[in-house]
């Protein structure tokens, strides 16, 4: 009889598995009795950190880690040469790959993460797809003609090509007061965060289709960009025609140069992965997407954060500030975004390579 | 012992599922590819949780409003009414938005309906599995899967006329994708570089040869003791002596009936009735050890029919 000690208490699975091992008839399974306990360790600090309590985890059982995982891998080698014991086979498998995630894909939390993306990756990675936003704004700018032009020649097309919702009392022959109203001073701010709200939501639906379009190599993207810039060009004919073209332009500026950045921004995300697939060079086209798709999306992070600052914008000084103001406001946004993106992160690339 | 498939054609078709990954030790590891059936169960599930709490919160949401409207304004919304359109507007957005993302960047790689069907997202490459890997899998759920299904209750209605069969064409391309790979990579997985993978998680099943006949070769009840000759334990394979594994850690007593006559048949024995599972441990034990001995000097022998 032995006396009680503390070392009872102690969770020490070798005790009670000792006994066993002399008792096991196969060697196999004298060799998986062995080394059970330390099976058993990892399978408890797996499911621990699996199910997100890291800090719970002692400093001795997270320098374990490694050590563990590399000794189950080793057991399973062994055993699938001396062992047929099936249920052992598979819950080494099963241990070892759970153990494999664990160990080779460290996590950054989502605070790191977000700061290495806003400090440098967000602008890396608008950098590395410019072809597509030089492609993208080509496509805009024609777009916006094409409405122009179709609207001036025939003033049929301006039912067509604006929705509904637009087409108020913003519709061609109207006259410049009731133009000039749709474009006035809100006195007062109620209503705004509710309209803001919404905007943020239809845009940003608006521009995840737009990227995910891209998929279909790329051609519905700029369809949707081309049809979405020719609503504008025909409404900027409409008010250009009643010689409101500089109120239009400076309400319009006033988020449009964060919203309409953020559009051409995610319909060249969505162009980029279209073009890499059609086009993959020296890579395999899974590769290629694979990659492109990785770097789009973080485009896309960008571009809902943009639609954020756009939806605030254009509900509060949109409706609030007078013309020179908006106008101010808008070129002071584009000017801040193109810095951001292109001058930004720059040393780090070079740094890199 | 026997099915209607051969036991090389089994495990030919597991072989199809599987892929080998090796770790950077050098243990080569299988990753099997979920099963299309279980992803679109844990997809139902994630929307079945996804409608309930969005649906709950915004009944909570217009109980709220409900509760503030005694100090109604001449005109539009109260204050705290469009307060409330807007939370729940952005709530709206971003938990369609953000569920699975979420979840998907968490240690175990999966939404609570994929950890229920027992699978999780992976990267394709074995690296780790990025927050834009996920961003991107994830924003093509609009085209792959809402965009059909709109399309699937228009274009039957005629409405938008064959604009609308063309789309539905076209969309129905994106959410049959997973059918046309071998990996069944939905389109979200090609753009990303991530699979989903059977992630399962198994007890460790006790030791067979430290209780009962396997150990000591005898019987419990009524002490008769088995050994078997060579030619006797040379009927049968690895194949064989894991599916005799698989009925005595399950304990049938129909299915270990069966079998223990299967194998007196095979071997010409006549056992009698009423002991089958200290026979079947014997044997088990005993073919194990013959199986194993002849591993270690390399002659492995996959089924009774090599």
């Amino acid at each position: 009889m032995k006396a009680p000690t503390l070392s009872m208490f102690s969770r020490k699975p070798e005790i009670d598995a000792a006994p066993d091992i002399e008792a096991a008839a196969l060697r196999s399974d004298k060799f998986r009795l062995q080394r059970e306990s330390e099976w058993k360790r990892l399978e408890d600090i797996l499911t621990r950190l699996e199910k997100g309590r890291l800090r719970k985890l002692s400093d001795e059982d997270v320098l374990a880690l490694p050590t563990l995982y590399r000794m189950a891998a080793s057991s399973l080698a062994v055993a699938r040469e001396t062992s047929l014991d099936s249920a052992t086979l598979s819950y080494l498998e099963s241990l070892v790959q759970r153990a494999w995630f664990q160990v080779y894909g460290p996590r950054q939390g989502l605070i790191a993460w977000l700061r290495k993306f806003l400090g440098g990756n967000l602008s890396r990675a608008i950098q590395e797809i410019w072809l597509d936003i030089c492609i993208a704004l080509f496509v805009m700018v024609a777009g916006t003609i094409t409405g122009w032009l179709l609207v001036s020649r025939d003033q049929e097309w301006y039912y067509s090509l604006v929705p509904t919702q637009f087409a108020d009392s913003r519709v061609p022959g109207a006259s410049r007061e009731v133009l000039l109203e749709s474009l006035k001073v809100e006195d007062s701010a109620s209503g705004m965060s509710a309209f803001a709200a919404q905007l943020f939501t239809n845009n940003a639906g608006v521009s995840i289709l737009a990227f995910a379009l891209g998929f279909a190599f790329g051609i519905p993207s700029l369809m949707l960009l081309v049809h979405n810039m020719a609503v504008l060009g025909a409404m900027l004919w409409l008010f250009s025609s009643q010689d409101l073209a500089w109120e239009f332009v400076a309400w319009l500026s006033v988020h449009g140069t964060t919203e309409l950045f953020a559009i051409l921004l995610a319909g060249a995300a969505g162009m980029h992965i279209g073009r890499k697939m059609a086009f993959p060079g020296h890579q395999s086209i899974v590769a290629a997407a694979a990659e492109s798709g990785q770097r789009a999306a973080q485009v896309m992070i960008g571009v809902v954060l943009m639609l954020v600052f756009a939806a605030l914008l254009e509900a509060f000084p949109r409706q609030l500030a007078g013309t020179e103001a908006r106008a101010i406001i808008g070129v002071f946004m584009l000017i801040f975004w193109i810095t951001y993106f292109f001058a930004f992160g720059r040393e780090k690339k070079e740094a890199e390579i | 012992m026997s099915s209607a498939y051969l036991p090389s054609q089994i495990r030919e078709r597991k072989a199809r599922k599987q892929r080998l990954m090796v770790t950077p030790e050098g243990v080569s590891l299988p990753l099997t590819i979920a099963s299309r059936g279980s992803r679109a169960g844990a997809l139902m599930l994630d929307f079945t949780i996804l409608s309930v709490t969005t649906i709950t919160l915004t009944l909570i949401l217009i109980w709220i409003a409900a509760g503030t409207f005694v100090e109604q304004e001449v005109n539009g919304l109260p204050g705290s009414g469009e307060f409330l359109f807007v939370v729940w507007s952005l709530m709206w957005f971003f938990a369609w938005n953000g569920y699975f993302m979420l979840f998907e960047m968490g240690p175990r790689g999966a939404t609570p309906g994929k950890r229920l069907t027992g699978i999780r997202v992976a990267s394709r490459d074995g690296g780790r599995l990025t927050p834009e890997a996920i961003v991107a899998r994830n924003l093509l759920r609009d085209i792959e899967l809402f965009l059909p299904l709109v399309l699937l209750l228009l274009a039957p209605s005629g409405e938008s006329g064959a604009a609308g069969w063309a789309g539905l064409l076209w969309s129905l391309v994106f959410m049959l994708f997973p059918f046309f790979n071998k990996d069944s990579m939905r389109a979200g997985d090609l753009i990303a570089g991530t699979w989903v993978l059977d992630a399962p998680k198994q007890k460790l099943a006790a030791t067979l040869s430290t209780e009962g006949a396997v150990a000591h070769g005898s019987s419990a009840i009524t002490g008769a003791e088995y050994r078997f000759g060579d030619e006797e334990l040379s009927v049968y394979g690895e194949y064989e002596l894991q599916t005799l594994e698989r009925v005595l850690r399950d304990g049938r007593p129909e299915a270990l009936q069966a079998v223990a006559e299967t194998i007196c048949y095979k071997i010409g024995w006549n056992a009698g009735a009423g002991d089958e599972r200290a026979f079947l441990e014997a044997f088990y034990g005993q073919l194990r050890a013959r199986l194993e001995t002849g591993m270690r000097f390399g002659n492995r022998k996959a089924d009774k029919f090599s």
